[in-house]
């Protein structure tokens, strides 16, 4: 069992043996990634020891420490947070030593062509089709609201390969070349002026059979492991108490007496408080999900796998981020009606706190949409999670070519 | 301003040894603390259950947990304190835990146990042979703002009231926070000293009983004097606070679990009613509360029984938080279960009454927010 002293020993040697001052970054990321310290609870051989997820802080801070290059997660985070533990879970051998360690060391980014224009909420009844040509499948669709698609070499795709039965069961998921000349991507602009988000027009993408994940019609199940692994990316990163938005807010009372009120005031204590809560409640998940953490016991803890509960989280970050930038834009008063830039960008990650209060509160209301609506989510907590019953479904058991659409 | 950085990272789950005092608890709740028997005895007069008191706390030994070994207790913590707590909101079970075992005791922990004057009365609290109180009104918030209403002179003699006072009615002893001839102090009084006069009042939460306390010369027993006194009561209703988030959070529960449960088997219009989103996604958000309070509460727990500089924050983001939410579960309870939850009969009332209590119980949520405005630097304009 590799434990945290042993991980600071391996970590050592990796400084050592690759001083940070005089080795290129990739070349860094790399050894670090051979050296099974990228992502600790990773398999040996795919950048991991077999060891607790939760000792990766461990390895972190002593690479922080030591001013050690990062792989800017914010950059790769649809590979990180997404692609690679279906890769992982679902992937055969040589996909995974194919993909995972460009994917970790951001040599290959990665993007998610998931929804549609008709297949948002409902994604199953997704209509982007895969016909099976030889050893290839053959790919004509179109899919929305991806990220990253502008940069990305590598996409981790769903696609119906079998109109003839219900829709949940004729899916199947694929890793797409994002370099076929088949694969056009357009820009959609959004709320904020900018362009995060593309559209992608799949025209006869040839996708070999051999970069399926999981079997022919079964990627509605490899895709919840995608989405699961998604809602806990988005809802539960690590952060500091006044991490995050709430943060800002409160820096932002502190720096302007002259704006106080007495109902802002009220207002700000209440988001603070749900705030901390929010973040305890993270930091709890995270102590679930990591059963052999010391602190840890035995019994309840699920296996290290996000569940529903993850939706939880994501649901609580979306109401959060979308009130306190609101205050913010209201407590600022005058600087509230200023916004800082219109222009078309093509940012490469979404930072919340590098710009203004009106770009937080625009772009917020994504929160809510992304990664599935709060109103999917309460389904998936209500039946999933309590238990409650489904509601009546009509489309269940009819192929998904005879679905109204 | 303390930043987390500074503090270890809290435990928030539950250890193998807390799950088995849950089990103990909870097997005897379902024995003899049903809603039907809760209901019963709080239409009978009588303050509390005694036998179930003795199971609870002697038997198991819960009326200790806050107690080191050498001072006659289990030597646990409040993490432990808290568990309990928690399946007693389950129950809304009618017994002094939280006045008696967790305030009291935290109370006399803060006074000097070397004194025989305060060994002996926390002895028999540990042991659960005694029980006791801790003089103020329910309402109470920590942060040191009330001023003591008794004034005890030169022999011990105490004089004035306390009104609201939680579980008084059933305590043998007192403690009774007094100005002093030299300032603040603490003193045990036996509550059928000549002197002393117990008022019951009718309570809006029928499971936790509310007296007000008259002194008239009452014989008091100096139990700690100065910022010895102040910090002591201090301290126990910093505790006492903290720790109701935990009973908070078992309210919430059973409200939540028992909504599901009907909502799945109650059908109207050729459907399980639990099956509509309208209401289905009202307790889907109840859920995520919920969780959230196990988070806060358990954070509150922890700071507590790791004594972390950060308890003063950890309690008020707890009841700021849980206090709320567990009045929302019941309010939803009550809704969700139509016409029967509006009902004397249906347990759902007993737990609308303790979390509406509960909320103004040891600080009120807006009082808790007043005071992380100065624990966290957001002063108000």
């Amino acid at each position: 069992m590799t434990d945290a002293a042993e991980l600071r020993r391996r970590t050592a040697e990796l400084l050592a043996a690759h001083p940070p001052a005089g080795t290129e970054r990739l070349d860094f990321l790399r050894a670090r990634f051979d050296a099974g310290l990228a992502w600790v609870h990773f398999p040996e051989g795919l950048g991991g020891l077999d060891a607790p997820r939760a000792l990766q802080a461990v390895v972190d801070a002593e690479l922080d420490a030591a001013g050690a290059p990062g792989n800017d997660p914010g950059r790769i985070g649809i590979g990180l947070g997404m692609a690679a533990p279906t890769i992982l879970r679902y992937g055969t051998d040589e996909q995974r030593r194919r993909f995972l360690r460009p994917l970790w060391t951001g040599e290959e980014v990665w993007c998610q062509l998931f929804s549609e224009p008709g297949a948002g909420s409902d994604l199953a009844a997704l209509a982007t089709r895969a016909v099976r040509e030889g050893d290839d499948w053959i790919v004509d669709g179109q899919k929305v609201w991806t990220s990253s698609a502008h940069l990305a070499r590598w996409a981790i795709l769903i696609a119906r390969t079998d109109p003839d039965v219900p829709k949940h069961r004729g899916i199947s998921y694929f890793v797409c070349d994002m370099t076929d000349p088949g694969v056009e991507v357009r820009p959609l602009r959004q709320i904020t002026g900018e362009a995060e988000f593309n559209e992608v027009f799949l025209t006869g993408v040839r996708i070999p059979d051999a970069h399926r994940l999981g079997e022919v019609g079964e990627g509605w199940r490899v895709a919840q492991t995608t989405l699961m692994n998604e809602r806990v990316a988005i809802g539960g990163v690590r952060t500091p108490r006044e991490g995050g938005m709430i943060g800002v807010a409160a820096a932002d009372w502190r720096a302007r007496p002259e704006l106080r009120t007495h109902d802002l005031h009220r207002r700000l204590l209440t988001l603070w408080v749900e705030a901390e809560v929010a973040r305890l409640t993270g930091e709890r998940l995270r102590q679930q999900l990591s059963p052999t953490l010391d602190s840890v016991r035995a019994g309840g803890a699920p296996a290290g796998q996000p569940g529903p509960e993850g939706s939880g989280m994501k649901l609580a970050f979306a109401r959060l981020a979308q009130q306190i930038s609101g205050w913010e834009v209201e407590f600022l008063a005058e600087d509230g009606l200023v916004y800082d830039d219109w222009t078309l960008r093509r940012p490469e990650g979404v930072d919340f706190t590098g710009r203004e209060a009106g770009y937080r509160y625009l772009r917020a209301k994504g929160n809510s949409i992304e990664g599935g609506t709060s109103e999917v989510l309460l389904n998936i907590v209500a039946e999933r999670v309590l238990g409650l019953p489904p509601e009546p479904r009509t489309d269940k058991d009819v192929a998904w070519k005879d679905l109204p659409r | 301003m303390t930043t987390a950085t500074e503090m270890p990272d809290p435990d928030l789950l539950y250890t193998d040894e807390e799950e088995a005092l849950r089990a103990a608890v909870r097997a005897l709740l379902a024995d003899r603390c049903d809603p039907a028997t809760v209901l019963a005895g709080a239409e009978s007069g009588r303050p509390y259950d005694p036998e179930l008191w003795r199971a609870l706390a002697t038997d198991i030994g819960t009326a200790g947990l806050l107690v080191p070994e050498k001072l006659g207790g289990a030597g646990a913590s409040a993490r432990e304190a808290a568990v309990v707590l928690e399946e007693l909101g389950r129950a809304v079970a009618p017994v002094p835990y939280l006045t008696g075992a967790v305030s009291a005791v935290s109370a006399l922990l803060g006074c000097d146990p070397s004194q025989e004057a305060v060994a002996v009365p926390l002895a028999a609290l540990a042991a659960g042979s005694g029980t006791g109180v801790l003089a103020v009104p329910l309402p109470a918030a920590p942060g040191g703002s009330a001023a003591p209403t008794v004034r005890a002179d030169g022999t011990g003699a105490l004089t004035g009231r306390v009104g609201s006072v939680a579980d008084a009615a059933g305590a043998g002893l007192l403690l009774v926070p007094a100005d002093g001839p030299g300032g603040p102090a603490l003193y045990a009084v036996d509550a059928d000293a000549a002197g002393v006069r117990t008022e019951a009042v009718t309570p809006l939460d029928l499971t936790r009983p509310l007296a007000h306390l008259t002194f008239d010369r009452a014989p008091g027993r100096l139990l700690a004097t100065g910022d010895r006194a102040r910090t002591a009561v201090d301290r126990a209703l910093l505790t006492g606070a903290g720790l109701l988030a935990s009973e908070q959070l078992g309210i919430a529960e059973w409200c939540l679990t028992e909504t599901v449960r009907h909502t799945a088997e109650r059908t109207q219009f050729g459907r399980p009613v639990g099956s509509f989103q309208a209401l289905k996604h009202r307790m889907a958000a109840l859920w995520l509360e919920v969780a959230s309070a196990r988070a806060a509460a358990r954070n509150a727990a922890d700071a507590l029984a790791s004594g972390s500089p950060d308890a003063p924050v950890a309690v008020a983001v707890a009841q700021a938080y849980c206090a709320p939410v567990a009045v929302h579960a019941a309010e939803e309870c009550i809704q969700l279960h139509g016409g029967i939850g509006m009902t004397w009969e249906h347990p759902a009332h007993l737990f609308l009454k303790r979390a509406k209590s509960d909320e103004i119980a040891l600080g009120t949520p807006g009082r808790h927010r007043d005071a992380l405005a100065g624990l966290v630097d957001l002063a108000a304009p």
